[in-house]
């Protein structure tokens, strides 16, 4: 099975995050960065699929040139490929000028290795929070697409989703090639060994410049929202605090 | 909040290892109103403490680090939180095999067990390294690891439980106000963003934020935040099944600068090999607005690849351990790698407490706690740790970065005892360097001076002495035998030193006899133009300097000391000026230049510039006349640390490069050579048994221990006094000896010439260590050559017993023992001319 999962690179933050003077980015200059943990996840889950139906992970990104740093990290817990569609403007393109320069990639990786049996996404990245690249992506290409899944089933080209919903899950019977959206807890990332590490340096990184046009959505600014103040009070260590705990969880009404 | 504090004695701000613990230890020591404050949540607040690696290994070259570090394991031991599993540094390389016979040189000389090991015998203790990459190891059994958080903790509580200790978490320091002192501001106020605390005593023990907080008050904190890489990798079969915390030793993998650390499960891997990355304090995210912790800095992957390479190729498995978790880690440097402790020299009752690891933290809060409630701390001898050590040109942050770039990388490195620096050089020089350049001066770095050590333009004295260079690379490194040819030359003929980096104060004023017999241990009530040699002692009795003091005037009088003491000694002056203005304090060291011309035809040379008599009548040994020579201003001092005739010769900074010319133009006659620092203070020093600062006479030896006391004192008071009384009523069980080796031969046959930097343990006949009845070890302080009186000399501190000459003892160097003899002892330990005919006739 050829799986295609898409990540982005996004900033990893404390509790509270700053906010560039102009108001439109997030102050990431002392911050790390990481990939969003929703596809972290569809990193694993596509790892997961190969390493049980055979075939290959193709890992893609849109992002700047340093984004390379999370296509290595994917190489380093198991893809086999990486694309990096670079964005050299210096800022995050809109959704649909995201969308659009991963379908355009899309179409040539197809064109050279052929289709896609499952294209993976986050659910949402973990800044933009936007919702709909999985879903324009998977328009554009005439592919069914369901969100929120916290379970895939495989079994020949049928692909069996499971989407958690307050009650209990709803399940879709989706025909490959299709477009999943993903979510934190549909399984546990592996770290990457130090052995996993050291090969990603090798990986080759398939760099593409994309002519895509500017999209129609503008960023006007960020809000940050107000800060709550947390006090944390430590009742006491081990058995000493239990009468502190009880004490508070009868004030809280749970006793 | 209400029960915020307005008030108190001391505030204390930074509850991580050394904050913590110095709480406990003030209150032991029965300071009964303290408040400790931290920006962050208890009891991980987010600073360094948070994310050590929290093991200890004892061993280091530096008997001040050893002695926090011992006391530091016995405190942890005492309160239950420390896991003795042992050590091992593995070697790879030769060089590094030949640095653990230093190594255990320093284990003998500190009481630490120690062996070295074989691969195999590695391998035996922790069976998953891979031998074959290793040539032996270096194991100390008392290698531990411990609780750091949960001390601090404990030291805390025992200071709230007896009620003499108020703790605030996530208090923010906002500023530190400051007022009128004595001599300078004195902090007066603490203020947060809970409120402000009117206090007497500051304590900022704020690891890398220490910088910025002390600057509130308008102080420096020389150090810088340095990331530290570490990963903790795993889980293991092998690791998982011991079903403890640590079953095998930690290693440490001495040549690829890592270590590898059992952390349960899992092998803590960490690493000082990769490029120095230094931060600025405001660099530092809020404990919100980290992803971990204000410490635990976003992880740069490519910065570690190298050292999982060579963790992997040390022990094989590490390769299939997930890297659950890696860190930057922030830990402060200084630049010149020692803690940064005492009180603040801009700032009254502003103290530092920073720059400390986690195997000194318990021992740094004895001692600042010491330090704050005696005046000056009995544990140790600070002087390599105290904050006043640093020149203001070496307080800024272009100098720390540079050198902290310079050593981050020596952390595990074969640093040589005199090891120069390469960065932040030719930053301050005297005004002969042009003269010196072309000499082909060798420098040394003396208090950040330049100072010629020898010169290559005497290289043609090398034959004609006969000198033999060293065999071995690292006895011979960072040496000469230039030296020693310059040192025979100037006993026959004449010398000239370049003295610049000389300390030079001057006090004066109307109250500044009064002063300066408060100061100091001998008489100063002395004619105008005499000079006084005196020990300068701490409020304990022990010494704190030795100076020379000439009386220029009847108020005024120069105080004279050495590059590497001026810094404290500055600060010890001015600390202890009456605040009434009867007293003034200049440091003219940027104003004065001085130059030694020493050797039996230096009279003749220096009188062929000037028609003063020079003459021993007209000018006697110990006295100070101005003096034109060649038309230059001069005051010239008639004295000798070389043991031969002649003058240290002071001028305005700015006539200091014709007052050179115009010597050297003269002593062409009289055959001057320019002589180096070596034999100024080495070679020429230990003929004469002339003691030196930081080397022979420290906090824990008094006087009459280093053969100093006087036969009278003086009636004024002054500082130490009562204990100096006392140390001369007991007998000493301790007394100051030069020996001689009687033979340099190492075992392979050729010659061996230790070092002298106090990790050379005297021993017994029968290879025992000596140790007083103080408890304090003998051990050589200096070790030199003593070209005109052939032999190779050390000087030790002996129990008495041991002191009369004759006596025969060993010495150890490089894991080797050579056997000495006790030449002489009081207070002439001089083997060359011990009558001073040379010096005073």
């Amino acid at each position: 099975m050829r799986v295609l999962v898409c990540v982005k690179r996004v900033p990893a933050p404390g509790s509270r995050i700053n906010i560039t003077p102009d108001g439109l980015n997030v102050d990431t200059s002392h911050l790390g960065f990481t990939t969003s943990p929703h596809e972290e996840c569809a990193v694993e889950e596509a790892t997961q699929i190969v390493e049980q139906h055979g075939g290959s992970v193709t890992v893609l990104t849109v992002g700047p040139p340093e984004a390379e740093e999370q296509l290595r990290y994917a190489a380093s817990v198991g893809g086999n490929d990486f694309v990096l569609v670079v964005n050299d403007t210096g800022e995050d393109w809109d959704p649909q000028r995201t969308s659009t320069a991963i379908v355009e990639a899309i179409i040539d990786l197809e064109n050279d290795a052929g289709e896609y049996d499952l294209i993976l996404f986050g659910n949402e990245s973990a800044d933009a929070g936007g919702y709909q690249i999985g879903i324009k992506v998977a328009v554009a290409l005439g592919r069914p697409a369901v969100n929120g899944i916290k379970g895939i089933d495989i079994s020949g080209n049928t692909l069996t989703a499971r989407r958690e919903v307050d009650s209990g899950y709803e399940v879709y019977t989706l025909q490959a090639p299709a477009v999943l959206g993903v979510k934190e807890g549909i399984n546990l990332p592996r770290y990457p060994t130090m052995k996993g590490r050291l090969a990603s340096k090798k990986a080759q990184i398939d760099r593409r410049d994309s002519s895509t046009p500017p999209g129609p959505q503008q960023k006007v600014r960020l809000h940050q929202p107000e800060e709550t103040v947390t006090e944390t009070q430590v009742l006491g260590n081990g058995a000493d605090a239990a009468a502190a705990v009880v004490d508070l969880l009868a004030d809280l009404g749970v006793l | 909040m209400s029960d915020f504090p307005t008030k108190t004695r001391c505030v204390v701000i930074g509850a991580g290892i050394v904050g913590n613990c110095l709480v406990g230890h003030l209150s032991d020591m029965g300071w009964d109103d303290i408040v400790l404050l931290d920006k962050g949540p208890l009891p991980n607040p987010g600073g360094s403490t948070g994310h050590a690696s929290n093991f200890i290994f004892p061993c280091d070259h530096s008997k001040e680090i050893v002695d926090l570090t011992l006391d530091s394991q016995r405190q942890y031991e005492e309160l239950g939180l420390q896991n003795t599993c042992g050590g091992i540094e593995v070697a790879r390389t030769e060089e590094r095999m030949e640095e653990f016979k230093r190594r255990m040189t320093s284990a003998k000389c500190w009481g630490i067990p120690s062996t070295l090991l074989t691969p195999a015998e590695v391998k035996e203790l922790v069976p998953f390294i891979s031998e074959d990459v290793i040539l032996g190891g270096f194991y100390t059994p008392s290698v531990s690891a411990v609780d750091s958080l949960e001390t601090g903790t404990q030291m805390r509580k025992r200071a709230q439980e007896a009620g003499h200790l108020q703790v605030f978490a996530n208090t923010e320091v906002t500023d530190i106000e400051t007022t009128n002192g004595k001599n300078k501001p004195k902090v007066s106020a603490v203020v947060t963003d809970r409120g402000r605390i009117e206090c007497d005593t500051v304590v900022v023990a704020c690891g890398v934020w220490s910088p910025r907080i002390a600057e509130m008050a308008g102080a420096t904190i020389p150090l810088t935040p340095a990331v530290h890489q570490m990963a903790d990798v795993g889980p293991f079969d092998v690791l998982v099944e011991t079903q403890q915390e640590l079953a095998y030793p930690i290693v440490r993998d001495m040549d690829t600068f890592c270590y590898e650390r059992q952390t349960a499960g899992s092998m803590e891997v960490g690493s000082y090999a990769h490029r120095p990355i230094l931060h600025r304090v405001e660099e530092i995210p809020s404990n919100d607005e980290a992803a971990l912790s204000p410490t635990e800095m976003p992880f740069t992957a490519d910065d570690f690849d190298q050292q999982m390479e060579e963790a992997i190729e040390l022990m094989e498995f590490l390769g299939d351990g997930e890297i659950k978790y890696a860190i930057n880690g922030l830990l402060s440097l200084t630049p010149d790698a020692n803690p940064v402790l005492g009180p603040t020299v801009e700032v009254e009752d502003l103290w530092s407490a920073a720059a400390v690891w986690i195997k000194e933290g318990p021992g740094v809060g004895r001692l600042v706690a010491e330090w704050m409630t005696h005046g000056y701390p009995h544990l140790t001898d600070p002087h390599g740790a105290d904050i006043a050590r640093f020149y203001p040109q070496q307080r800024n942050v272009h100098h720390i970065e540079a050198r902290c770039e310079e050593h981050f990388n020596k952390t595990y490195g074969i640093v040589h005892p005199r090891e120069q620096w390469d960065s932040r050089r030719d930053v301050t020089t005297g005004p002969v360097k042009a003269r010196t350049d072309a000499l082909g001066a060798f420098y040394f770095e003396a208090g950040g001076w330049e100072r010629p050590h020898w010169y290559q333009s005497n290289q043609d004295l090398v034959q004609n002495y006969g000198i033999q260079e060293r065999e071995h690379e690292w006895d011979g490194r960072w040496w000469s035998p230039i030296s020693d040819a310059e040192h025979l030359h100037l006993r026959d003929h004449a010398g000239i030193v370049d003295l610049s980096a000389f300390q030079i104060f001057e006090i004066s004023g109307p109250g500044s006899l009064e002063y300066i017999e408060h100061m100091v241990v001998n008489k100063c009530d002395v004619k105008v133009g005499a000079s006084i040699y005196t020990p300068v002692l701490n409020p304990s009795g022990g010494f704190r300097s030795d100076l020379t003091i000439l009386r220029l005037g009847l108020e005024r009088f120069r105080i004279i000391t050495g590059a590497f003491d001026g810094g404290r000694d500055e600060y010890w002056f001015r600390h202890n000026m009456p605040g009434d203005g009867t007293v003034q304090f200049e440091n003219r060291t940027n104003a004065v230049c001085t130059l030694g011309v020493w050797g039996p035809n230096a009279v003749d040379l220096l009188s062929a510039l000037t028609e003063s008599q020079l003459d021993q009548d007209a000018f006697p040994y110990g006295s100070c006349q101005e003096i034109l020579l060649a038309g230059i201003p001069t005051e010239m001092f008639r004295v000798s640390y070389v043991g031969d005739s002649g003058f240290e010769i002071y001028t305005a900074m700015q006539h200091g490069l014709a007052l050179w010319d115009a010597i050297a133009e003269a002593g062409q006659a009289f055959h001057l050579r320019p002589v180096g620092a070596a034999v100024y203070g080495t070679s020429g020093r230990i003929e004469k048994g002339y003691r030196l600062m930081g080397a022979e006479l420290e906090n824990e030896y008094t006087p009459v221990e280093a053969g100093l006391a006087r036969p009278k004192v003086k009636a004024a008071d002054f500082i130490g006094k009562a204990d100096y009384l006392a140390a001369r009523d007991d007998s000493p069980c301790a007394q100051l000896c030069v020996l001689s080796m009687n033979d340099l031969a190492c075992e392979a046959g050729y010659n061996r010439f230790p070092m002298g930097s106090g990790n050379e343990p005297i021993l017994s006949p029968t290879g025992e260590r000596i140790v007083d009845a103080k408890g304090r070890v003998s051990r050589v302080t200096t070790a030199g050559n003593a070209p005109s009186v052939g032999k190779y000399l050390l000087m030790s501190y002996l129990p008495v017993e041991l002191c009369a000459p004759g006596t025969e003892l060993q010495v150890m160097y490089q894991n080797e023992l050579y056997p000495v003899t006790v030449e002489a002892t009081g207070p002439n330990l001089a083997l060359f001319d011990p009558q001073n005919d040379r010096m005073k006739n």
